[in-house]
């Protein structure tokens, strides 16, 4: 079962990514240095603490005098206050700084993701774009914030000891930084290989999160299938590794932990062994004992801080590499310079150059397909006048879809021409075509919100009337009165409140709303009852009326009612004319219809 | 006390090992707090000339200690003794770090595994109606997060309070001996800084979950959009996606901003009442230090001492609060767990089964006064294939999930081969019964896997036969990676027909003596469809056979119709019974008629005279 295995990314530093990300950072460049000012502020303040307590022992306590204490509180004091607001700015800032930053790569892959092109969605997976758009972007922003307070702070709090070690005695100093270079390389070590542990750790859970999905959703499966006791054993398959995964990883990070205590413990050993004869030779005062062994305690936490955020270096590349491929990916169908300064892009789009529409299409020596060396379609010549109603019939695969995503131009001929009202629609924009369509879907999608709202995506600018004469020309307004709060109902996620035949009745009436001069209607083959089947029919024919009209047609009754019908076979059309025409020719259209015909009757008397 | 049982109860079988990581905790403590210690004897006398003065429990060891190593004469000279020390003591420390850490992560782990095991077991033989009125959002939910926030609480908080504890008894007993009056300074804001801790996250709550809610928002119109693309590029409608996205993309931004604010807040409250903390043994000690009162020794202790309190007590707060979201969890895996589920393995094991079936009276209700079926008797031969005809909701389904004890019937009785089912353990009864369901679900591995599911140690020949019976051995091989190819979430997208015929694939692999197919060729076209009933029927053993369908040219060709309505058996027959009966069977085979004749119209313009009884013949 490697159905599950993800993209691994090994690489090493990529520096033309980091640049790009920068461009991310540009508008926040004085929020990062200003931040980064606070960093060294909080670092400088953690050294002067110990310097406190030195000058506390060495004038204070060691002579026995208390001249002067109150001033020295004032100014610890005053550590204090700048301290914590150090603190407070420093979080204040890098939370801003991460929130905008992850606001705006949502926000340029979202504008992005409008305009890539169907080509990219079918075969990008849904869940995979979400990722990108979620965890990954979070990661990128809290990891440009915060890796830089870590890294900031960290240096600079490492420096300052240093330095600080080395003005007060740098003999001291040289011998208990020894240690130093063995921590750093350790922690170096530690972080990464904790890192990937947890990573497996992940990985493994959304396996078993995979598992009990399955083991829920095919419950009623398996004990038909009498296969409980070994999805059980398949499961701890999982469970297992899950538990040794996690246990390893708990073992790393619990061992690197006591290691690098130690190790830092040698640094303290040292300041006191080399310190404390220094002390007795009157060579070294108490206060430097006092602040050298603090020093060597508070090395330690920068040095961890710094390895994890080098070890999360390589996941936040990773991260960010995922999110580029998405933002870098060329929409597959543009409309050229030329037709966007006329008739603008989807931000701006400027309607009052668009010419009117009629709605006479046809498809010139059309040849497609979906992969390169694939066709779909070859040499294919339709014309359809303004106003008619084509009905597409034919097997799953035979092309009909093809016809539809080709004439939307949810995709473009890769040769050939498809004109609408004489003119090649790539000379025309994308948005002015798809202003003037009506698109009903197999599999009805509705938008979290209200009833109204939904249908009010068919045209932003109508009025509650309108809305209600839309709702009632397809039979929705009765369904929808009829609910407690009317037009205000909230339909719930995709529409999950609703039936699938409300939602359908919904998604004619935000079609009608649309008035378009194009309307494509890829027909439910689901069943709904047998009242509301009635409705839908009636819906459609008011829906046709004076469009031009494509509809991948399954009932009857609304193939009967077109005004030509298309038999479509391996991306050729074989038959064609009306129902009477066809049935008399006696080929497939004559065979679908018998069969057909029976299916829907007994069905009818079935579900009355 | 209740919510506490359920924990101890699951934490069954790793107690002792909880026990012992927490008494690793407690000794990893308590060398650290000899740590501050061996430094206040080293610095006050060892290299400066106070008489060694060490007070508590532990004076004694502390000064036989001191004297073995040579006292301080010898020790001033070899200070490395007292480094050395100090190094073995923090090495030991790490020791039983180290152990705490994988303990509490071996018990918590293991028990997390049993939980999840348990569950998933569990939710496997929970009976047939709990899965058709579950929900499976809400399930995996308790499965997965639920799960996670107890073993947090597992892992991390329950050892971490541990710790917290531990800290305060030492601390006590550590500072006081030493000197009272710095023990007060040392604790006088505590208190508050874990009441802070504590307000803080109780009232931090509702922002956590502000930021919770609006993530969820912006994901769900993210979903909405990507799911629908095809609408939103249909309407035109990608600056309006765009303003939306961008709106509920603010709002998260500013209210997960608002909380990391309010956590700036905290954390800097906190830090200046901790570093106050400090401050005031730091100064005060400085003067008692300076006036002679106590040591540079013990004031350095006390320094230490106040430094390592104060972590976990802020801690604390986040904590207490979060261990209220672990005992919730527990309740609602609990609850699952309380469900009662079906027993496999209780009645006798069928052998042999010939499969004589009879239904005698059967009544069975899901609801007490609204029966689903009344008073069902028929009786099917071995090798007979039964039809089933009914409206929507007229029982067929209920019917058929009777036999292999899906649900069990109230009233009347169901016999195999003579022997009441109720006296069958399921096992075998299900075993026995290979059934197809309306919907079957298909299982994310590889379609040659989901053919030989259900058999053991099913060869490849066993799966190729199974496909080609069920007629789908051509499509499969069609594919790009024939029985290899992946299905369900992340491989290709079966058609319904294609689903329904690996299904049935799936069922018949087992050759089982009963087979019911559930409207299961309803996807299939009806030449398909009649090419698997037609292979179905030349196996060599005799299969009694239900089939529930509406399609005239199966419901024909069966030894027997059954006709259900409102949960009664209303006819039953053969077709040519059946047809002479005024009845549901009479009207569906009317349609056939009425096709005819409207076909005959759609002739008549060119071609008359044709003989219209000889078509009536084509079924």
């Amino acid at each position: 079962m490697d159905i599950f295995k993800e993209q691994e990314y090994n690489k090493r530093f990529d520096i033309s990514l980091w640049k790009k990300l920068l461009q991310f950072c540009k508008p926040y460049k004085s929020r990062l240095v200003i931040l980064g000012f606070f960093m060294i502020g909080l670092a400088g303040v953690d050294v002067i603490f110990p310097l406190m307590s030195k000058y506390a022992v060495d004038n204070f306590v060691i002579p026995g005098k208390t001249d002067g204490i109150v001033l020295f509180g004032l100014i610890y004091f005053l550590l204090i206050a700048v301290q914590a607001a150090n603190i407070f700015f420093f979080i204040d800032i890098a939370g801003k700084i991460e929130m905008y930053l992850t606001y705006d790569i949502r926000k340029k892959g979202f504008q992005h993701l409008q305009e890539l092109s169907f080509n990219y969605y079918d075969k990008t997976p849904v869940g995979w774009l979400m990722a990108r758009m979620t965890s990954d972007s979070q990661r990128l922003g809290s990891f440009i914030s915060w890796g830089i307070v870590d890294l900031v702070w960290g240096f600079s709090l490492m420096i300052l000891i240093s330095i600080t070690m080395l003005i007060l005695n740098w003999k001291l100093a040289l011998v208990t930084l020894t240690v130093v270079p063995v921590l750093v390389v350790l922690s170096l070590y530690f972080q990464k290989k904790i890192l990937k542990a947890y990573r497996k750790v992940r990985k493994t859970n959304s396996k078993i999160t995979g598992s009990f999905n399955e083991g829920i959703a095919g419950a009623k499966t398996t004990k038909t299938l009498v296969r409980e006791a070994e999805n059980l054993r398949e499961f701890q398959v999982n469970t297992s590794e899950m538990y040794r995964s996690s246990v390893k990883a708990a073992i790393f990070s619990s061992l690197y932990l006591p290691v690098v205590l130690t190790l830092g413990s040698i640094g303290t050993g040292l300041a006191l062994w080399f310190g404390g004869e220094g002390v007795m030779m009157q060579a070294i005062s108490y206060g430097t004992l006092v602040a050298f062994i603090s020093y060597t305690v508070q090395f330690f936490e920068p040095l961890r801080e710094l390895a994890r955020v080098f070890a999360e270096l390589q996941n936040s590349q990773a991260s960010a590499e995922r999110i580029f491929s998405m933002i870098d990916e060329k929409p597959q169908i543009t409309d050229n310079s030329e037709v966007t300064q006329k008739y603008g892009d989807i931000l701006r789009s400027k309607e009052e150059n668009w010419p009117k529409i009629n709605g006479n299409i046809s498809f010139e020596e059309v040849t497609f397909g979906y992969k390169d060396g694939e066709k779909v379609l070859k040499n294919f010549n339709l014309d359809i006048k303004a106003g008619e109603t084509i009905a597409l019939v034919g097997e799953t695969g035979s092309g009909k879809s093809t016809i539809v995503n080709l004439a939307c131009r949810f995709y473009e001929p890769t040769k050939g021409k498809i004109k609408i009202d004489g003119e090649d629609y790539r000379s025309r924009s994308m948005l002015w075509l798809h202003s003037n369509l009506g698109y009903v879907l197999q599999t009805p999608h509705l938008f979290s919100g209200s009833i109204k709202e939904n249908i009010a995506y068919g045209r932003l600018d109508a009025t509650d009337k309108e809305i209600i004469v839309a709702a009632k020309l397809v039979n929705a307004h009765e369904f929808i009165t009829k609910m407690e709060k009317g037009y205000d109902s909230e339909v719930g996620e995709g529409g999950a409140k609703l039936s699938t035949g409300q939602k359908q009745l919904i998604s004619f009436a935000r079609a009608i709303l649309a008035d378009p001069r194009i309307f494509i209607l890829d027909e439910a083959t689901s069943s709904v009852d047998t009242e509301t089947e009635q409705l839908i029919q009636e819906a459609i024919h008011t829906v046709l009326e004076n469009r031009t009209s494509f509809i991948i047609a399954h009932r009857l009754s609304t193939i009967r009612s077109a005004d030509r019908i298309l038999v479509i076979q391996k991306g050729k059309i074989t038959e064609q004319g009306d129902h009477h025409e066809l049935l008399k020719q006696k080929g497939y259209y004559y065979r679908l219809y018998t069969n057909q015909f029976m299916e829907e009757q007994e069905e009818m008397l079935l579900n009355a | 006390m209740k919510k506490i049982k359920l924990i101890l109860n699951f934490m069954k079988g790793s107690r002792s090992l909880y026990v012992f990581s927490i008494a690793a905790i407690g000794f990893a403590t308590f060398i650290r707090f000899i740590w501050p210690m061996i430094l206040r004897v080293t610095v006050d006398s060892i290299i400066g000339d106070n008489p060694l003065q060490v007070q508590g429990w532990f004076a004694p060891a502390f000064e036989s200690i001191f004297l073995f190593l040579g006292g301080k004469s010898i020790l001033a000279q070899s200070l490395w003794m007292c480094s050395l020390i100090l190094i073995l003591l923090t090495l030991s420390r790490g020791i039983f770090l180290f152990f705490k850490g994988k303990w509490s992560a071996v018990a918590s782990e293991s028990i997390v595994q049993n939980i999840r095991d348990r569950l998933y077991d569990h939710l496997q033989y929970l009976p047939f109606e709990y899965h058709v009125k579950a929900k499976t959002g809400d399930l995996i939910q308790r499965c997965t997060s639920d799960l996670e926030t107890i073993r947090r609480f597992l892992a991390i908080q329950l050892v971490e309070v541990g710790r917290a504890l531990f800290m305060l008894v030492f601390a006590l007993s550590f500072m006081l001996p030493m000197n009272v009056k710095m023990t007060l300074i040392s604790l006088s804001l505590v208190p508050l800084i874990f009441a802070f801790a504590v307000l803080f996250f109780i009232k931090v709550k509702i922002a956590f979950k502000e930021s919770d809610e609006s993530e969820g928002r912006l994901s769900t119109v993210l979903q909405e959009n990507l799911t629908g693309v095809r609408v939103v590029r249909a309407f035109a409608r990608q600056k309006f996606e765009i303003d939306k996205f961008d709106g509920k993309n603010i709002e998260y931004r500013d209210k997960t901003y608002h909380l990391i604010r309010l956590l700036a807040w905290y954390w800097s409250v906190s830090d200046f009442f901790s570093l106050m903390q400090i401050g005031a043994v730091v100064i005060l000690g400085t003067y008692w230090a300076a006036k002679g009162i106590i040591s540079l020794g013990t004031l350095m202790a006390f320094s230490s001492y106040v430094g390592m309190l104060l972590w976990p007590i802020r801690q604390m707060g986040r904590v207490l609060t979060d261990m209220g979201k672990a005992q919730v969890s527990v309740e609602r895996i609990q609850e699952i767990l309380d469900e009662p589920i079906e027993d496999l393995d209780e009645g006798s094991s069928l052998n042999k089964i010939n499969g004589e079936i009879e239904f005698n009276n059967v009544s069975f209700q899901y609801e007490e006064g609204k029966p689903i079926l009344k008073n069902v008797s028929f009786k099917a031969e071995k090798g007979q294939t039964i039809a089933i005809l009914g409206p929507t909701g007229s029982g067929k389904t209920t019917l058929i999930n009777l036999l292999p004890r899906l649900y069990d019937y109230q009233g009347g009785s169901i016999t195999i081969d003579g022997k009441d089912i109720k006296s069958i353990c399921k096992k075998s009864l299900r075993r026995n019964i290979g059934i197809v369901l309306q919907e079957p679900f298909l299982f994310s591995r590889t379609i040659k896997e989901n053919i030989g599911l259900a058999k053991k140690k099913a060869n490849d020949d066993d799966v190729f036969q199974a496909a080609q019976i069920a007629s789908i051995h051509d499509v499969i091989i069609d594919f790009e990676q024939g029985y290899k190819t992946a299905v369900g979430e992340r491989g290709v997208t079966l058609s319904g027909g294609q689903k329904q015929r690996v299904a049935i694939a799936r069922t018949i692999i087992n050759g089982n003596p009963i087979l019911i197919f559930d409207d299961s060729l309803s996807a299939v076209d009806t030449e398909t469809d009649a090419a698997i009933r037609k292979k179905l029927k030349m196996r060599r053993e005799k299969v009694t056979t239900f089939i529930i369908s509406h399609r005239l040219s199966t419901l024909a060709e069966a030894d027997q119709i059954l006709v259900l309505e409102n949960g009664e058996l209303v006819q039953k027959g053969t077709h040519l019974q059946l047809i002479e009966q005024e009845g549901l069977y009479k009207r569906i085979w009317a349609i056939q008629t009425s096709l005819e004749e409207e076909l005959a119209l759609e002739q008549e313009d060119i071609e008359t005279g044709i003989d219209n009884n000889e078509k009536k013949k084509i079924v």
